[in-house]
Protein backbone atom coordinates (compact mmCIF):
# COMPACT_ATOMS: atom_id res chain seq x y z
CA UNK A 1 0.00 0.00 0.00
CA UNK A 2 1.28 3.90 -0.78
CA UNK A 3 0.29 6.26 2.05
CA UNK A 4 0.62 9.86 1.96
CA UNK A 5 -0.11 13.00 3.73
CA UNK A 6 -1.58 16.14 2.73
CA UNK A 7 -2.98 19.32 3.67
CA UNK A 8 -6.81 19.64 2.73
CA UNK A 9 -9.84 21.30 3.74
CA UNK A 10 -8.36 23.04 7.06
CA UNK A 11 -6.65 19.87 8.37
CA UNK A 12 -4.13 17.25 8.30
CA UNK A 13 -5.10 13.54 6.50
CA UNK A 14 -3.32 10.69 5.60
CA UNK A 15 -4.48 9.38 2.05
CA UNK A 16 -4.28 6.53 -0.60
CA UNK A 17 -4.15 6.74 -3.93
CA UNK A 18 -7.34 6.14 -5.92
CA UNK A 19 -6.50 6.36 -9.54
CA UNK A 20 -7.09 8.60 -12.35
CA UNK A 21 -5.46 11.67 -10.35
CA UNK A 22 -7.73 10.90 -7.22
CA UNK A 23 -7.09 10.18 -3.47
CA UNK A 24 -8.58 8.51 -0.73
CA UNK A 25 -8.92 10.25 2.84
CA UNK A 26 -9.28 7.69 5.58
CA UNK A 27 -13.30 8.96 6.07
CA UNK A 28 -13.84 7.62 2.73
CA UNK A 29 -14.07 11.24 1.03
CA UNK A 30 -11.99 11.46 -2.39
CA UNK A 31 -10.51 14.39 -3.29
CA UNK A 32 -8.54 15.38 -6.82
CA UNK A 33 -4.69 15.56 -6.11
CA UNK A 34 -4.93 18.77 -7.55
CA UNK A 35 -6.33 20.41 -4.72
CA UNK A 36 -4.27 19.47 -2.37
CA UNK A 37 -1.24 20.45 -0.78
CA UNK A 38 1.42 17.54 -0.37
CA UNK A 39 3.16 17.21 2.82
CA UNK A 40 6.20 14.91 3.46
CA UNK A 41 4.80 10.87 3.60
CA UNK A 42 5.77 11.26 7.29
CA UNK A 43 6.47 14.05 10.27
CA UNK A 44 9.89 12.74 10.47
CA UNK A 45 12.20 12.38 13.66
CA UNK A 46 15.58 12.01 13.17
CA UNK A 47 16.56 12.18 9.83
CA UNK A 48 20.11 10.33 8.31
CA UNK A 49 22.12 10.99 5.14
CA UNK A 50 24.62 9.45 3.40
CA UNK A 51 27.67 10.75 1.90
CA UNK A 52 29.45 8.78 -0.96
CA UNK A 53 27.54 5.21 -0.65
CA UNK A 54 27.28 4.65 -4.45
CA UNK A 55 30.70 3.53 -5.82
CA UNK A 56 29.83 5.40 -9.02
CA UNK A 57 29.25 8.76 -7.26
CA UNK A 58 32.67 8.89 -4.59
CA UNK A 59 34.46 8.41 -8.09
CA UNK A 60 32.55 11.23 -9.67
CA UNK A 61 33.92 13.30 -6.93
CA UNK A 62 36.82 12.45 -6.78
CA UNK A 63 36.76 10.08 -3.80
CA UNK A 64 37.83 6.82 -2.94
CA UNK A 65 34.90 4.49 -1.06
CA UNK A 66 34.71 5.19 2.51
CA UNK A 67 35.51 1.74 4.90
CA UNK A 68 32.65 2.87 7.06
CA UNK A 69 29.46 4.99 6.39
CA UNK A 70 29.80 8.63 6.40
CA UNK A 71 26.82 9.60 7.72
CA UNK A 72 25.52 13.32 8.66
CA UNK A 73 22.10 14.30 9.88
CA UNK A 74 19.35 17.15 9.00
CA UNK A 75 16.71 18.93 10.53
CA UNK A 76 12.69 19.45 10.21
CA UNK A 77 13.51 22.51 8.94
CA UNK A 78 14.91 20.88 5.29
CA UNK A 79 11.94 18.90 4.64
CA UNK A 80 9.32 19.56 2.47
CA UNK A 81 6.65 17.70 0.68
CA UNK A 82 5.72 16.49 -2.92
CA UNK A 83 5.52 19.56 -5.67
CA UNK A 84 6.79 22.61 -3.61
CA UNK A 85 9.12 25.26 -4.18
CA UNK A 86 12.90 25.16 -3.20
CA UNK A 87 14.93 28.04 -3.16
CA UNK A 88 17.99 28.91 -5.53
CA UNK A 89 19.68 31.63 -3.24
CA UNK A 90 20.82 34.33 -5.88
CA UNK A 91 24.08 33.66 -5.15
CA UNK A 92 24.69 29.97 -5.96
CA UNK A 93 26.50 29.04 -9.33
CA UNK A 94 26.27 25.14 -8.28
CA UNK A 95 23.00 23.69 -6.86
CA UNK A 96 22.60 19.99 -7.42
CA UNK A 97 19.87 17.48 -7.08
CA UNK A 98 20.16 14.10 -5.32
CA UNK A 99 18.19 11.49 -6.13
CA UNK A 100 17.99 8.94 -2.82
CA UNK A 101 16.06 5.67 -1.60
CA UNK A 102 14.48 7.14 1.67
CA UNK A 103 14.02 4.46 4.53
CA UNK A 104 11.43 4.94 6.90
CA UNK A 105 11.91 3.35 10.30
CA UNK A 106 8.51 1.78 12.06
CA UNK A 107 9.65 0.25 15.39
CA UNK A 108 12.39 1.53 17.80
CA UNK A 109 15.71 -0.59 17.98
CA UNK A 110 19.01 -0.91 19.26
CA UNK A 111 21.61 -2.87 18.23
CA UNK A 112 19.77 -4.20 15.68
CA UNK A 113 21.88 -7.03 13.83
CA UNK A 114 21.97 -7.15 9.76
CA UNK A 115 19.95 -9.70 9.91
CA UNK A 116 17.20 -8.66 12.12
CA UNK A 117 17.24 -5.06 10.23
CA UNK A 118 14.45 -5.44 8.33
CA UNK A 119 12.12 -5.81 11.33
CA UNK A 120 12.66 -2.00 12.20
CA UNK A 121 11.69 -0.93 8.93
CA UNK A 122 8.33 0.82 7.87
CA UNK A 123 8.79 1.34 4.32
CA UNK A 124 9.89 3.54 1.31
CA UNK A 125 9.83 7.08 0.21
CA UNK A 126 11.86 9.27 -1.82
CA UNK A 127 14.22 11.88 -1.13
CA UNK A 128 15.71 15.01 -3.32
CA UNK A 129 18.61 15.39 -1.36
CA UNK A 130 19.77 19.33 -2.65
CA UNK A 131 23.17 20.54 -2.04
CA UNK A 132 24.69 24.18 -2.87
CA UNK A 133 28.72 23.36 -3.05
CA UNK A 134 29.15 27.03 -3.26
CA UNK A 135 28.70 26.66 0.61
CA UNK A 136 30.63 23.84 0.76
CA UNK A 137 33.42 23.82 3.86
CA UNK A 138 35.79 20.97 5.26
CA UNK A 139 34.32 20.69 8.31
CA UNK A 140 31.63 18.17 9.71
CA UNK A 141 31.41 18.50 5.63
CA UNK A 142 28.96 17.91 3.87
CA UNK A 143 28.37 21.31 6.38
CA UNK A 144 24.75 22.40 7.29
CA UNK A 145 24.60 25.26 5.49
CA UNK A 146 25.06 22.92 2.14
CA UNK A 147 22.43 19.84 3.22
CA UNK A 148 20.35 21.60 5.81
CA UNK A 149 19.05 24.63 4.34
CA UNK A 150 15.27 25.55 4.99
CA UNK A 151 13.52 23.63 2.41
CA UNK A 152 15.61 21.60 0.39
CA UNK A 153 15.05 18.31 1.55
CA UNK A 154 12.14 17.15 -0.94
CA UNK A 155 10.41 13.96 0.35
CA UNK A 156 7.75 11.63 -0.87
CA UNK A 157 4.69 11.90 -2.54
CA UNK A 158 4.55 7.95 -0.61
CA UNK A 159 5.50 5.41 1.66
CA UNK A 160 5.29 2.37 0.43
CA UNK A 161 4.85 -0.51 2.65
CA UNK A 162 8.17 -2.44 3.30
CA UNK A 163 6.64 -5.82 1.91
CA UNK A 164 5.21 -4.24 -1.17
CA UNK A 165 8.95 -3.96 -2.24
CA UNK A 166 10.73 -7.80 -2.80
CA UNK A 167 14.18 -6.37 -3.15
CA UNK A 168 14.65 -2.56 -1.93
CA UNK A 169 18.65 -3.57 -2.99
CA UNK A 170 17.47 -3.50 -7.00
CA UNK A 171 15.68 -0.59 -7.70
CA UNK A 172 16.16 1.55 -10.13
CA UNK A 173 16.72 5.59 -9.59
CA UNK A 174 16.30 8.38 -11.94
CA UNK A 175 16.62 12.14 -12.15
CA UNK A 176 14.74 14.51 -15.33
CA UNK A 177 15.14 18.27 -15.24
CA UNK A 178 12.74 19.70 -17.28
CA UNK A 179 11.67 16.23 -18.85
CA UNK A 180 15.12 15.23 -19.89
CA UNK A 181 16.66 12.64 -17.70
CA UNK A 182 20.24 13.43 -16.41
CA UNK A 183 20.86 10.62 -14.11
CA UNK A 184 20.21 7.45 -13.72
CA UNK A 185 21.40 4.43 -11.16
CA UNK A 186 20.45 1.38 -9.19
CA UNK A 187 20.06 1.07 -5.52
CA UNK A 188 22.33 -2.66 -6.22
CA UNK A 189 25.17 -0.05 -6.61
CA UNK A 190 24.97 1.48 -3.22
CA UNK A 191 28.18 0.46 -0.82
CA UNK A 192 26.18 0.24 2.53
CA UNK A 193 23.12 -1.50 1.96
CA UNK A 194 20.27 -0.55 3.97
CA UNK A 195 21.04 -3.70 6.53
CA UNK A 196 24.07 -2.24 7.40
CA UNK A 197 23.12 1.01 7.80
CA UNK A 198 20.86 0.28 10.02
CA UNK A 199 23.16 -2.13 12.41
CA UNK A 200 25.84 0.66 11.87
CA UNK A 201 23.61 3.56 13.44
CA UNK A 202 21.72 1.19 16.30
CA UNK A 203 25.14 0.41 17.34
CA UNK A 204 25.60 3.28 19.02
CA UNK A 205 22.30 4.99 18.98
CA UNK A 206 18.52 4.06 19.42
CA UNK A 207 16.76 4.15 16.03
CA UNK A 208 12.64 5.46 16.47
CA UNK A 209 9.64 5.52 14.62
CA UNK A 210 9.54 8.40 12.20
CA UNK A 211 13.76 8.20 11.73
CA UNK A 212 14.37 8.70 8.08
CA UNK A 213 17.98 7.53 6.40
CA UNK A 214 18.23 8.50 3.05
CA UNK A 215 20.86 6.32 1.42
CA UNK A 216 22.74 8.28 -0.73
CA UNK A 217 23.06 8.85 -4.49
CA UNK A 218 24.46 7.22 -7.86
CA UNK A 219 26.69 9.73 -10.24
CA UNK A 220 24.78 12.12 -12.71
CA UNK A 221 25.00 15.20 -11.07
CA UNK A 222 23.76 18.39 -12.50
CA UNK A 223 22.92 22.38 -11.60
CA UNK A 224 19.26 22.96 -11.79
CA UNK A 225 18.26 26.78 -12.59
CA UNK A 226 15.39 28.68 -11.06
CA UNK A 227 12.11 27.40 -12.85
CA UNK A 228 13.35 24.09 -13.41
CA UNK A 229 10.82 21.37 -12.93
CA UNK A 230 13.09 18.21 -11.32
CA UNK A 231 11.42 14.89 -11.10
CA UNK A 232 13.42 12.24 -8.81
CA UNK A 233 11.72 8.92 -9.21
CA UNK A 234 12.24 5.44 -7.82
CA UNK A 235 11.17 2.32 -9.76
CA UNK A 236 7.84 1.11 -7.55
CA UNK A 237 8.45 4.18 -5.13
CA UNK A 238 7.16 6.93 -6.71
CA UNK A 239 7.85 10.37 -8.23
CA UNK A 240 8.96 13.19 -6.23
CA UNK A 241 8.41 16.55 -8.42
CA UNK A 242 10.43 19.93 -7.13
CA UNK A 243 10.37 23.22 -8.58
CA UNK A 244 13.74 25.70 -8.23
CA UNK A 245 12.74 29.42 -7.42
CA UNK A 246 14.89 32.52 -7.54
CA UNK A 247 14.68 34.61 -4.72
CA UNK A 248 12.09 36.93 -6.08
CA UNK A 249 9.57 34.23 -6.93
CA UNK A 250 10.22 32.22 -3.24
CA UNK A 251 9.53 35.35 -0.92
CA UNK A 252 7.07 36.36 -3.63
CA UNK A 253 5.27 32.93 -3.43
CA UNK A 254 5.48 33.00 0.40
CA UNK A 255 3.55 36.10 1.02
CA UNK B 1 16.01 19.63 17.38
CA UNK B 2 19.32 20.68 19.23
CA UNK B 3 21.95 22.37 17.30
CA UNK B 4 25.66 22.91 17.89
CA UNK B 5 28.28 25.01 17.08
CA UNK B 6 32.11 24.42 17.43
CA UNK B 7 35.66 26.12 17.12
CA UNK B 8 33.40 29.25 18.11
CA UNK B 9 35.82 30.74 20.84
CA UNK B 10 39.03 32.23 20.39
CA UNK B 11 40.33 29.87 23.10
CA UNK B 12 39.56 26.66 21.03
CA UNK B 13 40.97 28.25 18.19
CA UNK B 14 43.99 28.67 19.31
CA UNK B 15 44.47 25.43 20.54
CA UNK B 16 43.68 23.66 17.55
CA UNK B 17 46.51 25.69 15.70
CA UNK B 18 46.57 26.44 12.23
CA UNK B 19 43.86 25.31 9.71
CA UNK B 20 45.34 26.18 6.13
CA UNK B 21 46.03 22.84 5.33
CA UNK B 22 44.37 19.98 4.47
CA UNK B 23 42.13 18.54 5.20
CA UNK B 24 39.92 21.88 6.26
CA UNK B 25 42.26 24.45 3.69
CA UNK B 26 41.22 27.33 5.72
CA UNK B 27 39.68 28.93 8.51
CA UNK B 28 36.23 28.24 8.25
CA UNK B 29 33.52 30.58 7.02
CA UNK B 30 30.27 30.00 8.14
CA UNK B 31 29.48 28.84 11.61
CA UNK B 32 30.53 24.74 11.60
CA UNK B 33 27.38 22.93 13.01
CA UNK B 34 26.12 20.15 14.47
CA UNK B 35 23.24 18.27 14.94
CA UNK B 36 22.28 16.78 18.70
CA UNK B 37 19.12 14.64 17.87
CA UNK B 38 16.01 13.37 19.94
CA UNK B 39 18.37 10.54 21.69
CA UNK B 40 20.99 12.28 22.68
CA UNK B 41 18.69 14.36 25.44
CA UNK B 42 18.59 13.60 28.93
CA UNK B 43 17.85 15.47 32.17
CA UNK B 44 19.77 16.32 35.25
CA UNK B 45 20.68 13.55 37.02
CA UNK B 46 21.06 10.83 34.18
CA UNK B 47 22.94 8.26 34.01
CA UNK B 48 24.86 8.04 29.98
CA UNK B 49 25.83 4.72 29.09
CA UNK B 50 28.92 5.22 26.77
CA UNK B 51 28.70 3.33 23.23
CA UNK B 52 30.58 -0.24 23.04
CA UNK B 53 34.20 -0.32 23.20
CA UNK B 54 34.88 3.47 24.61
CA UNK B 55 35.70 3.89 27.93
CA UNK B 56 35.83 7.71 27.90
CA UNK B 57 34.04 10.78 27.14
CA UNK B 58 34.61 14.68 26.59
CA UNK B 59 32.47 16.74 28.80
CA UNK B 60 31.71 19.85 26.07
CA UNK B 61 30.10 22.14 29.30
CA UNK B 62 28.19 24.78 27.05
CA UNK B 63 24.90 26.86 27.68
CA UNK B 64 22.05 26.47 25.14
CA UNK B 65 20.09 29.19 23.85
CA UNK B 66 16.08 27.53 23.85
CA UNK B 67 13.89 29.56 21.09
CA UNK B 68 10.82 31.18 22.01
CA UNK B 69 9.56 31.64 18.91
CA UNK B 70 10.08 30.22 15.21
CA UNK B 71 12.75 32.34 13.98
CA UNK B 72 14.43 33.03 10.68
CA UNK B 73 16.95 35.47 8.93
CA UNK B 74 17.14 37.61 12.22
CA UNK B 75 19.24 40.29 12.52
CA UNK B 76 21.85 40.25 15.30
CA UNK B 77 20.12 43.82 16.62
CA UNK B 78 17.00 41.86 17.65
CA UNK B 79 18.10 38.25 17.83
CA UNK B 80 18.03 37.90 21.40
CA UNK B 81 14.31 38.74 21.02
CA UNK B 82 13.40 35.40 19.57
CA UNK B 83 15.11 33.70 22.46
CA UNK B 84 12.99 32.38 25.30
CA UNK B 85 15.82 31.07 27.32
CA UNK B 86 19.11 29.56 28.60
CA UNK B 87 19.95 26.17 29.69
CA UNK B 88 23.55 24.46 30.92
CA UNK B 89 23.95 21.55 28.94
CA UNK B 90 27.00 18.59 28.62
CA UNK B 91 27.73 18.33 25.14
CA UNK B 92 29.64 14.83 25.10
CA UNK B 93 31.38 13.44 21.92
CA UNK B 94 33.86 10.74 22.21
CA UNK B 95 37.38 11.94 21.76
CA UNK B 96 37.87 13.07 17.66
CA UNK B 97 40.76 14.67 16.60
CA UNK B 98 38.99 15.43 12.81
CA UNK B 99 36.45 17.64 12.37
CA UNK B 100 36.46 17.30 8.44
CA UNK B 101 33.60 14.56 8.55
CA UNK B 102 30.80 14.66 10.30
CA UNK B 103 30.91 13.11 13.83
CA UNK B 104 27.97 10.82 14.35
CA UNK B 105 29.08 7.45 16.52
CA UNK B 106 31.02 10.65 18.50
CA UNK B 107 28.53 13.23 18.95
CA UNK B 108 24.87 11.47 18.57
CA UNK B 109 25.06 8.51 20.98
CA UNK B 110 22.15 7.83 23.23
CA UNK B 111 21.95 10.08 26.01
CA UNK B 112 24.79 12.41 24.76
CA UNK B 113 23.15 16.12 25.78
CA UNK B 114 22.33 16.35 29.39
CA UNK B 115 20.51 19.17 29.42
CA UNK B 116 19.39 21.61 32.80
CA UNK B 117 16.25 23.69 33.61
CA UNK B 118 15.53 26.79 31.55
CA UNK B 119 16.66 30.22 33.34
CA UNK B 120 16.25 33.76 31.67
CA UNK B 121 19.05 34.48 29.79
CA UNK B 122 21.65 37.09 31.07
CA UNK B 123 24.51 38.37 29.68
CA UNK B 124 26.83 35.34 29.20
CA UNK B 125 30.18 36.98 28.49
CA UNK B 126 29.91 37.79 32.23
CA UNK B 127 29.39 33.31 32.86
CA UNK B 128 31.93 30.99 33.57
CA UNK B 129 31.05 27.41 33.82
CA UNK B 130 32.66 25.10 36.05
CA UNK B 131 32.94 21.24 35.40
CA UNK B 132 33.94 18.83 37.79
CA UNK B 133 34.66 15.19 37.48
CA UNK B 134 34.28 13.20 40.62
CA UNK B 135 34.70 16.54 42.66
CA UNK B 136 37.37 17.72 41.36
CA UNK B 137 37.53 21.15 39.18
CA UNK B 138 39.07 20.05 35.65
CA UNK B 139 37.84 23.34 33.94
CA UNK B 140 36.60 26.94 34.37
CA UNK B 141 35.11 28.33 31.06
CA UNK B 142 34.21 32.16 30.18
CA UNK B 143 31.83 32.84 27.43
CA UNK B 144 33.81 36.62 26.84
CA UNK B 145 35.82 35.17 24.12
CA UNK B 146 33.23 34.02 21.79
CA UNK B 147 33.76 34.49 17.77
CA UNK B 148 30.29 34.91 17.30
CA UNK B 149 28.64 36.23 20.45
CA UNK B 150 24.56 34.22 21.00
CA UNK B 151 22.95 37.61 18.99
CA UNK B 152 25.58 36.87 16.25
CA UNK B 153 25.17 33.44 16.39
CA UNK B 154 21.27 33.26 15.58
CA UNK B 155 21.52 35.67 12.90
CA UNK B 156 24.15 33.67 10.91
CA UNK B 157 22.55 30.41 11.42
CA UNK B 158 18.78 31.74 11.01
CA UNK B 159 20.11 33.32 7.49
CA UNK B 160 20.12 29.61 5.88
CA UNK B 161 17.86 27.54 8.41
CA UNK B 162 14.75 28.52 10.39
CA UNK B 163 15.07 27.73 14.00
CA UNK B 164 11.52 26.67 15.74
CA UNK B 165 10.25 27.44 19.21
CA UNK B 166 11.81 24.72 21.32
CA UNK B 167 15.01 24.51 19.92
CA UNK B 168 17.95 24.65 20.94
CA UNK B 169 21.24 26.47 19.80
CA UNK B 170 24.45 25.39 21.81
CA UNK B 171 26.83 28.28 21.45
CA UNK B 172 29.90 26.24 21.45
CA UNK B 173 32.22 23.63 22.77
CA UNK B 174 35.96 24.05 23.74
CA UNK B 175 38.17 22.14 21.94
CA UNK B 176 39.88 19.06 23.48
CA UNK B 177 37.35 19.52 26.59
CA UNK B 178 38.42 17.60 29.60
CA UNK B 179 37.25 13.85 29.57
CA UNK B 180 35.48 11.65 32.09
CA UNK B 181 35.88 7.89 32.35
CA UNK B 182 33.43 5.41 32.59
CA UNK B 183 32.08 5.55 36.17
CA UNK B 184 32.79 9.28 36.77
CA UNK B 185 30.22 11.58 38.40
CA UNK B 186 30.31 15.10 36.40
CA UNK B 187 28.88 18.47 37.51
CA UNK B 188 28.77 21.32 35.39
CA UNK B 189 27.61 24.78 37.39
CA UNK B 190 27.61 28.44 36.66
CA UNK B 191 26.34 31.29 39.17
CA UNK B 192 22.74 31.74 38.48
CA UNK B 193 22.01 28.64 36.61
CA UNK B 194 22.37 26.24 38.71
CA UNK B 195 23.66 22.80 38.10
CA UNK B 196 23.49 19.60 36.14
CA UNK B 197 24.69 16.40 37.53
CA UNK B 198 25.17 13.07 35.23
CA UNK B 199 27.10 9.80 35.53
CA UNK B 200 28.89 8.14 33.00
CA UNK B 201 28.37 4.73 32.51
CA UNK B 202 30.51 1.85 30.75
CA UNK B 203 28.81 0.77 27.22
CA UNK B 204 28.89 -3.42 26.83
CA UNK B 205 31.84 -4.77 25.46
CA UNK B 206 32.52 -4.60 21.59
Amino acid sequence: MKHGRIAWQGAIHEVTPAGDGKLRLADGRYVAESEVVWLPPVAVNTVFTLALNYADHAKELAFKAPEYPIVFLKGPNTIIGHKALTRRPADATYMHYECELAVIIGKSGYRVSKERAMEIVAGYSVANDYAIRDYLENYYRPNLRVKNRDGCTPLGPWMVDRDDIADPMKLTLTTRINGKTTQTGTTADMIFDIPALIEYLSSFMTLAPGDVILTGTPEGLADTKAGDVIETEIENIGCLINTIADDATFFAAAR
Amino acid sequence: MIYGVILNDAASLKKIGSLDEAPYKGAPKAPVLYIKPANTQVADGAVVTLPAGASAVEIGATLGLVMGRAASRLSADNALAAVEGVVLAGDLSLPHSSYYRPAIREKCFDGSLPLGALKPLGDIAKLTLVTEIDGQIVAQRAFADLIRPPAQLLADVTEFMTLARGDILLVGVSYMAPQAAAGSQVKISADGLGSLQFTIAQGAQQ
